[in-house]
């Protein structure tokens, strides 16, 4: 029954194609740039001094990885547009709760501030 | 099975039966949990810039940096242990972690487009490199774990005390790194699981490698929650 490339299981042939080429380059290609950005990252955490324009630069990188895992390997990126926006938008509500606890944090952190200057522990 | 005979009458409206979103049920279910376990990860990680914000930062220059509990420790001075070398080198073996799973991430897709074609042999080589791949990252996790518990010159590290800064700081390394860890455990499992329905010929009897990408995406996702790790636990 099993001829050619195919191999049989319970009677019928399966037709193995052959591997695509363009595919598996792109996949390769998109691994390339994850390392290569994750190298950027590394450069930039022992060169550049801590502040602000670090930490921008490592969200934007950390978004540029995320595109190429989601949009690539996750496939997302050639899904319908109601599946890739039914993923996305709900993603926004999270920029709200960023938002909130780290002006949260940084009013208890001017509190516990206040507290010790009256001798509070 | 799905009437196409209601959709060719109104072709602007979803009749039922064939897949609205052009994925099956099971691929929107997996991205819907995805999406769910993403708001999960994103409340631990925001926690941390709670923590992080509602304590003191070290102001000196970071060559000078001592740990101390009354500022939130600069984490390439807590991470610079890497095996067999007792040298100084921070983030290090972090980045190898993340290579790890950056490449188990290709493999998985790898084993993915194996499965398109209908490819037994392909599927489970790369499957099984997937596999390696998970297990070799939680061995670096557990070995991570290990020097952290560890600790400084005898002070160790728990959940009520540590030698490296704020307790918060700790608990918060156990459980962003263990709730992702253990996300991973069971992705090894979940592989392993598919790996030998392949090798069975479960689903070159159904026709398809569906499952594979279902797993896939949970796989990726995993790899994509340790990005943000390492961003924002050992970069910023």
């Amino acid at each position: 029954m099993a001829h050619g490339h195919g191999h049989s299981d319970h009677g019928h042939v399966v037709n193995v194609l052959p591997p695509d080429k363009a595919k598996i380059r792109k996949i390769w290609v998109t691994a390339l740039i994850l390392a290569v950005v994750t190298g950027i990252e590394f450069i930039f955490a022992f060169t550049m001094g801590r502040g602000a324009l670090l930490t921008s630069i490592f969200v934007l990188l950390t978004f540029v990885k995320t595109f190429y895992i989601v949009g690539e390997f996750m496939h997302l990126k050639y899904e319908v547009k109601v599946l890739i926006w039914s993923i996305v938008l709900p993603m926004l509500f999270i920029v709200w709760l960023i938002t909130s606890q780290l002006v949260e944090g940084d009013a208890i952190h001017q509190l516990r501030t206040w507290w010790s200057t009256i001798g509070g522990n | 099975m799905a009437t196409t005979a209601s959709l060719d009458d109104n072709k602007k409206l979803w009749g039922g039966g064939v897949e609205p979103m052009k994925a099956s049920y099971g691929k929107l279910m997996m991205w819907f949990f995805l999406l769910s376990d993403a708001l999960t990860f994103s409340g631990l990680l925001v926690t941390y810039g709670f923590s992080r914000f509602s304590h003191n930062v070290f102001t000196g220059d970071v060559k000078d940096f001592v740990f101390s509990a009354d500022y939130w420790p600069i984490p390439e001075k807590v991470f610079t242990h890497i095996p067999f070398f007792h040298i100084n080198a921070p983030l290090v073996f972090v980045g190898l972690m993340t290579f790890i799973l950056i490449m188990s991430s290709v493999t998985m897709v790898l084993a993915v487009e194996a499965g398109h074609r209908m490819d037994k042999e392909g599927v489970k080589k790369w499957m099984l490199w997937t596999i390696l791949g998970g297990i070799a990252f939680l061995s670096c996790q557990a070995w991570e774990w290990s020097i952290f518990i560890g600790g400084i010159d005898g002070v160790k590290a728990n959940l009520t005390s540590n030698p490296y800064g704020p307790p918060l700081f700790a608990d918060l390394f156990f459980f962003i790194t263990g709730f992702h860890g253990t996300h991973v455990l069971s992705g090894v499992v979940i592989n392993i699981l598919i790996l030998y329905n392949t090798s069975i010929g479960t689903y070159e009897r159904t026709g398809h490698y569906e499952m594979v990408e279902k797993v896939g995406l949970y796989w990726h996702f995993v790899d994509l929650v340790w990005v943000f790790v390492f961003t924002f636990f050992y970069l910023v």
